[in-house]
């Protein structure tokens, strides 16, 4: 029976790594045949994003199952610090593959360690009231990014948080953070192929945690806090350890979103709630603990209003109400009773019957 | 049962990679498509019809105000072009496209206008937008027109982009130079929002501007777009240091605010703002007197008297039911920037996008237009605009310039 399962969950994992290939060899084969469209090509880097952070935060909400609406904070983490080594490394480190390589481990460390530190005096609260301190987290980084003003000149790195005036820069000085206007000149590192080695690596990682001891103590934390503090697992460790292992990730994904982009501004539309709560929604409407959705779910609600431009004054209409009807036709208990009595699984259980 | 839940799982696995694929394949088909229909333009191009020009800006959210002027601008300009018997004889076909005034998403609709054939760019409406898709433009060498992204980033490093703006630097140091030569005022306070680019970007070079002028900053107080309703403190400082002139380089609908509360509490100095302000008789419920004497500094009013603007607006007016804004009279300028660009460069829309940039780019630096918001527009080897920037005062509910 142990056996079983062990070779079920590695199956398991294998189909998601194999979609997530098979889509990658597919989409080179049309690149290389020429026949996908500009739009579809600037897209793809977006979807690693998006895809990323599904998963990063599906671990938090699915597997810690905790409600988290900070996810964009950490993510805008991972985006200034992971452009701001690029930007200032820019003619030291003229390999832009090795540059690229260390900004997304910056980005991922530095995301981890402010997920951690917020993570220990945020997850001793549940439910609601976690997911609105979290929100309140998100915020506060989002505002912190937008004040912040650093300029590099000969004799070093300048700070200030009233304005790019104040840094004093010398006539060579470079203003790196620009404040509200963020950074600019970020070099464009990211491309598909990387994205989707980051994919698989954040698989990889998310997946193997689930299937660890340390994996079934988190979810043992989720299905029952009581009982898992009574056989002794360290809850603050193990909440600890999702928490920032997701935020680390989420930076990574916001590497990958800076270095697509020649500016990066800390905005309410692309790092504020609002980018929390699509992210939340790609988990909902994926799964909830369901790796392989958040990824089907990240994808299609990042193609949908793109796809609906057709529609122009309409699309971010329809695009809201083919959302309402995903939601219902994936958990509407009626609906799911529905599906299953004509879904192919019944149809064969049925020709078998008859056999 | 568990056998069948294998499979099952197997099959909709499979099913769902089938679903991707197909949705690949359909989207592979709809580019091809598009490429068909690309290249029948290109042919029947030949026979006499078709430049591709498109825009970008925000249609939906919170700047779609911005956005949509620009797009009727734009397309008010193109339909006067195409009823006059087009660019040298060829029609305008004209693509907005929305961008929720995101980053992401302007890169996305740049994308979008691209496989739809675009030969040149009106856009982006905002600054940030315009920096990450002038990045992508200038790759291409796509011959890009701003009509309002006023940061100098959107054009730093980009030869293919042009504004028809001014920049914020040259708009912050315009009114410092302003205030200063013509004492409008010794002690001056700023209000600013430190969350908007153009906002702090035209504090930045008007406070580093006035270090050489007669005047002093007193104080400097920002507001971020998240607290952007009650102004007191801002006043009550600047009221406190004994500033004579406040300066607003801001949007209208805070700056109808700021006049408000002022009066309100009995502060009554001069104000003085930049192209933003530009709209703000019109807002509703504000008292337009309170406007009285305010001095700005804008390209473009909608009710000058000259002849170009007068007929601007009553034919946008006509067309759209609104009066337009200075970002409609920049699209406007733009289109017809463009028109003149093509007439001096003679590029045809047979050209591929990287000999029309190039030949455009040599047009602009001969051409000289006159537009809606300025004379004698012309641009140097960086896309900047050089245009005089008109000081304008609302006097008896009505702008007007000052001599």
């Amino acid at each position: 029976m142990k056996k079983r399962n062990i070779s079920k969950n590695v199956k398991d994992n294998i189909i998601t790594y194999g979609i997530v290939i098979v889509a990658y060899i597919v989409i080179q084969i049309l690149i290389s045949a020429g026949s996908l469209s500009s739009l579809m090509q600037g897209l793809l880097v977006p979807l690693c994003v998006y895809v990323i952070l599904a998963v990063s935060l599906n671990l938090t909400v699915g597997i810690l199952g905790e409600l988290s609406l900070g996810h964009a904070g950490f993510m805008c983490v991972g985006a200034f610090t992971g452009a701001f080594f690029s930007r200032c490394m820019e003619n030291v480190i003229t390999i832009d593959l090795i540059r690229f390589i260390l900004a997304l481990i910056i980005g991922a460390v530095c995301a981890g360690v402010i997920g951690f530190l917020i993570g220990m005096p945020v997850l001793r609260l549940r439910g609601d009231y976690l997911a609105i301190v979290t929100l309140a987290f998100g915020e506060i980084i989002k505002n912190i990014v937008n004040v912040l003003y650093i300029g590099k000149d000969s004799r070093g790195f300048h700070f200030s948080m009233k304005d790019s005036i104040s840094l004093g820069l010398e006539t060579d000085g470079d203003v790196i953070i620009n404040g509200a206007q963020g950074i600019t000149g970020t070099p464009k590192d990211s491309n598909f192929t990387i994205g989707v080695i980051l994919i698989l690596i954040t698989l990889f990682i998310v997946l193997n945690l689930i299937h660890s001891r340390d994996g079934r103590a988190i979810m043992s934390i989720r299905d029952n806090l009581i009982a898992a503090e009574s056989i002794g697992i360290n809850i603050t460790k193990y909440k600890l350890m999702a928490f920032s292992i997701s935020a680390a990730l989420a930076g990574v994904a916001g590497v990958l979103y800076s270095h697509n982009l020649n500016s990066l501004m800390a905005t309410p539309k692309n790092f504020g709630y609002n980018m929390s709560i699509m992210i939340l929604v790609f988990v909902v409407l994926g799964g909830i603990g369901n790796i392989r959705g958040s990824i089907i779910a990240a994808v299609v609600l990042t193609l949908l209003p793109e796809l609906l431009r057709g529609l122009s004054n309409y699309r971010m209409l329809i695009y809201a109400i083919v959302l309402i009807v995903m939601m219902l036709f994936n958990w509407s208990p009626k609906l799911i009773e529905l599906r299953k009595r004509f879904s192919v699984k019944c149809l064969i259980g049925r020709s078998k019957e008859v056999q | 049962m568990k056998k069948f839940k294998k499979v099952m799982s197997l099959t909709l696995v499979a099913a769902m990679t089938m679903a991707l694929l197909a949705g690949c394949g359909g989207s592979a088909e709809t580019a091809a498509e598009g490429e068909t229909s690309e290249s029948e333009a290109v042919e029947t191009s030949v026979a006499g019809e078709g430049f591709k020009i498109g825009a970008i800006g925000p249609s939906t959210g919170g700047a779609a105000v911005y956005g949509l002027a620009v797009k009727n601008g734009a397309e008010l300009a193109i339909k006067e072009i195409n009823a006059a018997g087009g660019i040298n004889g060829y029609q305008i076909e004209y693509n907005f496209q929305d961008d929720e005034c995101d980053n992401e998403k302007s890169v996305n609709a740049y994308n979008t206008l691209k496989d739809w054939g675009m030969q040149m760019l009106v856009g982006t409406t905002t600054s940030g937008c315009c920096i990450a898709v002038a990045a992508e433009s200038a790759n291409d060498n796509m011959f890009q027109i701003t009509p309002s992204g006023s940061s100098v980033d959107c054009i730093k490093g980009n030869d293919n982009v042009y504004q028809v703006c001014f920049t914020d630097p040259n708009q912050g140091i315009a009114t410092a130079q302003y205030i200063g030569e013509n004492a409008v005022a010794s002690k001056v306070a700023v209000i600013y929002d430190s969350s908007d680019v153009y906002s702090s970007g035209i504090y930045e070079k008007f406070a580093a501007e006035a270090a050489n002028q007669s005047f002093e900053i007193v104080s400097a107080e920002a507001f971020t777009a998240d607290n952007k309703t009650d102004f007191s403190v801002q006043l009550q400082k600047a009221k406190d240091a004994g500033a004579e002139l406040v300066f607003l380089p801001i949007y209208y609908t805070e700056a109808s605010l700021i006049l408000t509360q002022a009066n309100s509490m009995g502060y009554t100095p001069k104000f003085f703002g930049c192209d933003g302000l530009d709209g703000i008789l019109n807002v509703e419920n504000f008292d337009a007197s309170l406007a009285e004497g305010v001095m700005l500094l804008t390209p473009f009013a909608a009710d000058a008297q000259d002849d170009a603007t007068k007929s601007f607006v009553s034919a946008y007016e006509a067309a759209y039911g609104e009066t337009p804004n200075q970002f409609a009279a920049d699209a406007y300028d733009a289109v017809y920037i463009i028109k003149a660009a093509v007439e001096k460069s003679g590029v045809t829309p047979a050209d591929s996008v990287s000999d029309i940039c190039d030949k455009m780019k040599a047009a602009m630096a001969e051409i000289s237009v006159d537009g809606l918001t300025g004379e004698a527009m012309s641009w140097d080897e960086d896309g900047a605009v050089n245009k005089a920037p008109k000081a304008m005062q609302i006097i008896n509910g009505n702008y007007s310039l000052i001599q």
